[in-house]
């Protein structure tokens, strides 16, 4: 979206990810997605009277990788208590850090060349998770709302950005590659329609020249396209109100993705009192140097560097490959494309079958082994496997498990006599003249009408560039 | 009654059993507290199934512990599996745990028999217990004058020789301060000596758990079983439970004792004529007095007040209705902590937690608390000084005996200067033990104070030995 | 310092969800007043530089491993709840959204 002459938009994001631990944060219960609700829970993370946090060094060293990946400065760090009353808050203060975060400064180099400042990151616990009855779902017009404990004290990490940001679109590639960052690092599985990765964007904005705007926070996105669709309408909905001679009121606004726009949460009459004060049941993190190095040297290679040695082995390739390739990189499927490259398959097939396939069933990637991804492709190049065959394949290896060969020999895959296709092909063109004549005259489309049929005759087994050979051969 | 040390020796070689103590502790127990208001809760069931339990471990020949089959009361903060804990709080009546403090576990590990859950101030803030939502304790001694506080009750049930041993929690002095008033031991442990997981914090920075007893060598014996390193407690130190016992009899011979104006002066005649005694009692057996003034120590009031309640004001949210204790129904969830709130807790919680909240809230974080926590630098520094000069600190608990029952209530800040002895100990982090040498008016007992360096509780324990022994009680 | 005005004490009692009544309010307005007049002798000093102290004994880095440990039982838990619904603490009516 391009706003109107002479004005641009600021935008800060807050992201929060949850961190892919066996346990919580000050606790030892699991940190689970999906249980019974209240059945992950203690003393510690009910905030029962008496109960004491001691801090998971796990989501320290997490915490730690995050920063290092993101050119932060590792420093020592406090605890504070962020004081407040919520029913989803167990203590009715939240563990935090504030003046004192382990990661300081930082930046993030994004795939178009810009590079957004990173202010800090740092770790606090998430809270329980309410459900609210009587009305839409949402808070307004409830009569209850249902508390459930198993998400409190799940460690989390806060990365805020630096005001940076001019575009909706630089938000979203930030955001991808940022959730490709915390995929690398281990620290999350970046699945945000979970939940497990938030996004909060801070937007304002100007006209050129001018000092910055009075921002609003829009809490609580949760998907690429919401980010976008979100800072769109609120750059367009602050620049309007401007010029219409109104002032913007700082205040928190939600999405509504259903109504595709902002609308007012809370105002921030006054900044919220949170009474912070270093947290005394716990004590001082101070990462010495060897730590640091540590995990450093433990850290897998990051999106921007594996996406520099996956467009070098491209060469020309790369251009065309770039949605598929970006695809790829965010979502850590890189070791599939890379051992099928290896293995000889060609670049296409080797990066779609994953860029879709396997991104379509990201929850279950790791009952496909790159084995049985590669021994898949080989298949489909070769001809055994037609490509809705192979795709089926892998959807049910994604599903169920199992080995290519003999879930192929189960469903009764087989490769079409020779010829087979050729006669199946004279049979449509018989059967469907004008729809031939159109093609020999040159609309292309029409091939697609013609390998559909082809497709629907042989149940799936056609090789798809075996019709096209066929049509054109009969042109 | 027989002492700690006395129980453990019988019922470990079977000259006694544990059933039978139990029985005499329960029976004085049911003697006099409807009277004292001493326990809140008796768990006679389970402490009989726990001594019988005991008693045929012992007839097995197997070694049940170092506190076998010793009664403990236990102050009603302290958490304990399905026994009703409150805090002396309307909020939390009939609340029961669902999981153990560490020292309660420790304890019955050691073969302790907890009897229940003794009266405080609520939620350990007061110095009288007359803060209590379930009425005040009287002291044993003289049932019209207060036995301190908070751990009044914990105080109370020893003095009136209902159980040899009770656990306390000190924060501004709330185990020393009823041990002087009662005429017992109380001993407040070095942060982080002992595990503060399952206390139902006050003031997190400053709490400790202690013992309370009749005799050196019994309190040396429950801090050996409760103190040492937890898991559960991060700000717990890293060693394990130092050796205490073997000491109490090392005497101060060559030790240097500083006598400290400031922990001395603004006390009654009486107190400080039995801090002088003490000096002459602690110079016979071998130790060298130097006197000492440690300004700082004045400003110590001040601080507490401030860092005290600010962290109990955030200690305290979590009691909102939510999730256990008292509900108030209203029709949003604000108004119901509101109601919640307002109706459970005490007049005294309520002015800490506004106190607290005032300290902390924006704009006043520097002026108040800020500077609070700056001033606990200056104390800590001004003790790590005195300690190069001296061993040992001496002065007195309280500036006076028990005081009669509302002579204090109507001005907070009277009941807050009661703490002015004990409250630098608390801001340091620092170990103190209160020992009773000699009485007063109407022959009330009086506390003499030692304090030592971080970790130094074996030198407390000796130099308490020799008062101890000097007052007449070998 | 300035002193603790009555405004202060209602705006800390709401902060703390507590409510008061009139005569509590002058109650406590003067009684919070005499303990941080009673507080002005710290107020007085100047300590710039001083530094704040944490942990007494200066601990720093502790920390426990990701292990599991038995978490509640289900049942103890929602026991504990004043009013409950298909196994989650139930509330009345959240006003507002959390900040």
């Amino acid at each position: 979206m391009t706003l109107p002459d002479g004005w641009e938009m600021v935008v800060g994001l807050e992201v929060h990810t949850e961190l892919k631990t066996i346990t919580k944060m000050f606790c030892g219960c699991a940190n689970a997605f999906g249980a019974a609700p209240n059945t992950n829970v203690c003393p510690v993370c009910l905030g029962l009277p008496g109960s004491l946090p001691v801090l998971n060094v796990r989501a320290v060293e997490l915490a730690m990788a995050i920063g290092t990946a993101l050119n932060s400065t590792i420093s020592p760090s406090t605890f504070h208590r962020k004081n407040y009353f919520y029913p989803d808050m167990p203590k009715d203060f939240q563990i935090s850090q504030y003046d004192l975060p382990v990661n300081a400064g930082g930046h993030l180099d994004l795939p178009d060349g810009s590079r957004v400042s990173i202010e800090r990151a740092h770790l606090e616990e998430d809270t329980g998770k309410s459900t609210h009855l009587g009305g839409s779902g949402r808070i307004h017009g409830a009569d209850r709302s249902l508390v459930d404990y198993n998400r409190s004290g799940v460690p989390l990490v806060e990365i805020v950005s630096g005001p940076d940001i001019r575009s909706s679109a630089q938000a979203r590639t930030y955001a991808a590659e940022l959730r490709g960052i915390l995929i690398a690092t281990g620290a999350s599985d970046g699945r945000m329609e979970e939940g497990s990765m938030r996004i909060d964007a801070n937007v304002s904005v100007r006209r050129s020249g001018e000092p910055l705007g009075t921002r609003c926070e829009i809490k609580n996105l949760n998907s690429l396209r919401s980010l976008v669709r979100a800072i769109d309408f609120e750059a367009a909905r602050q620049i309007s109100l401007l010029e219409g001679g109104g002032s913007i009121r700082q205040e928190t606004r939600h999405w509504d993705e259903n109504l595709g726009s902002t609308s007012t949460m809370r105002v921030k009459e006054e900044a919220d009192d949170y009474r912070y004060f270093r947290e005394p049941d716990l004590v001082d993190l101070i990462p010495d140097q060897a730590w640091q190095d540590r995990v450093r040297e433990g850290l897998q290679p990051m999106p921007a560097e594996r996406r520099a040695a996956l467009t070098k082995r491209l060469g020309e390739r790369a251009s065309a490959l770039r949605d598929a390739l970006e695809v790829v990189i965010d979502l850590g499927l890189d070791p599939y494309v890379i051992a099928a490259l290896d293995a000889e398959i060609d670049a296409d097939l080797a990066f779609a079958r994953a860029a879709n396939e396997i991104a379509g069933d990201l929850v279950h990637a790791d009952n496909l082994s790159v084995d049985s991804y590669v021994a898949t492709l080989r298949m489909e190049q070769s001809g055994d496997l037609s490509a809705t065959q192979a795709k089926t394949v892998l959807v049910e290896i994604l599903e169920n498990g199992g080995e290519p060969g003999s879930i192929a020999k189960s469903k009764g895959f087989e490769r079409l006599a020779s010829g087979a296709v050729g006669e199946v092909v004279a049979t449509l063109i018989e059967q469907n003249p004008d729809e031939w004549s159109r093609y020999r005259d040159g609309d292309e489309k029409l091939a697609q009408f013609f390998i559909g049929q082809v497709m629907k005759r042989t149940k799936g087994q056609a090789n798809g560039k075996e019709v096209i050979a066929e049509l054109q051969a009969r042109r | 009654m027989r002492s700690v040390r006395q129980t453990a020796l019988d019922v470990q070689n079977g000259d006694a059993s544990a059933l039978s103590v139990l029985e005499e502790s329960l029976a004085r127990i049911r003697a006099r507290n409807d009277e004292l208001n001493v326990f809140l809760y008796v768990d006679e069931e389970g402490a009989r199934a726990a001594a019988i339990a005991l008693d045929e471990r012992v007839a097995r020949g197997e070694n049940v512990g170092a506190l076998a089959g010793v009664p403990v009361a236990l102050k009603d903060n302290l958490c304990q599996t399905s026994i009703p804990t409150t805090c002396s709080s309307k909020i939390l009546e009939g609340w029961r745990p669902p999981y153990s403090a560490t020292v309660v576990d420790r304890l019955l590990l050691a073969g302790a028999v907890p009897v229940g859950k003794t009266n405080l101030d609520e939620f350990a803030m007061g110095s009288s217990t007359e803060n209590s939502a379930f009425g005040p304790t009287k002291n044993p001694l003289d049932t019209t004058r207060v036995p301190g506080g908070s751990s009044g009750g914990s105080a109370a049930a020893v003095a009136a020789d209902m159980t040899p041993l009770a656990l306390g929690s000190d924060t501004g002095g709330s185990i020393r301060q009823p041990a002087a008033l009662c005429g017992l031991i109380g001993v407040k442990p070095t942060y982080g000596l002992v595990s503060r997981y399952g206390l139902i914090a006050f003031a997190s920075s400053l709490d400790q758990i202690g013992p309370l007893t009749k005799t050196v060598a019994d309190a040396a014996m429950a801090l050996e079983v409760i103190a040492g390193h937890d898991p559960l407690d991060s700000t717990s130190l890293p060693e394990p439970s130092p050796s205490l016992v073997a000491h109490v009899e090392d005497g101060v011979a060559g030790k240097r004792v500083g006598v400290v104006r400031d922990l001395i002066d603004g006390a009654d005649e009486e107190v400080v004529a039995a801090v002088g005694r003490a000096v002459d009692a602690l110079k016979e057996a071998g130790a060298t007095i130097v006197e000492l003034s440690v300004p700082e120590f004045r400003l110590g009031l001040s601080a507490y007040y401030l860092i005290a309640p600010a962290e109990a004001s955030s200690n305290l949210a979590r009691f909102d209705g939510v999730r256990y204790g008292l509900r108030v129904n209203a029709d949003d969830v604000t108004a119901m902590m509101e109601a919640t709130r307002t109706a459970g807790f005490g007049e005294e919680v309520k002015r800490r937690i506004m106190l607290g909240t005032y300290a902390l809230s924006a704009g006043y974080y520097d002026a108040y608390y800020g500077q609070a926590l700056k001033v606990r630098t200056l104390t800590i520094d001004a003790f790590r000084r005195a300690y190069e000069e001296v061993d040992l600190l001496l002065g007195a608990t309280t500036p006076s005996v028990a005081f009669e029952f509302g002579s204090k209530t109507a001005d907070p800040m009277a009941m807050y200067l009661s703490d002015v002895f004990t409250i630098p100990s608390n801001l340091s982090g620092e170990p103190a033990i209160s020992i009773p040498f000699g009485t007063g008016e109407a022959g009330l007992p009086i506390g003499v104070q030692l304090l030592g360096p971080g970790r130094s509780e074996a030198l407390l324990f000796a130099g308490a030995r020799v008062l101890e022994i000097a007052d007449g009680r070998p | 310092m300035p002193s603790l005005r009555r405004e202060d004490v209602a705006h800390v009692a709401k902060l703390a969800r507590l409510t008061m009544s009139e005569a509590e309010l002058d109650k406590f307005t003067e009684q919070l007043g005499q303990v941080l007049e009673h507080a002005s002798d710290i107020n007085a000093l100047d300590l710039e530089g001083v530094i704040p102290t944490a942990h007494p004994f200066g601990l720093i880095n502790v920390v426990r491993d990701d292990e599991r440990r038995a978490s509640l039982d289900h049942d103890v838990v929602i026991a504990m709840a004043p009013d409950a619904e298909d196994g989650r603490f139930a509330v009345p009516r959240i006003l507002g959204e959390a900040p």
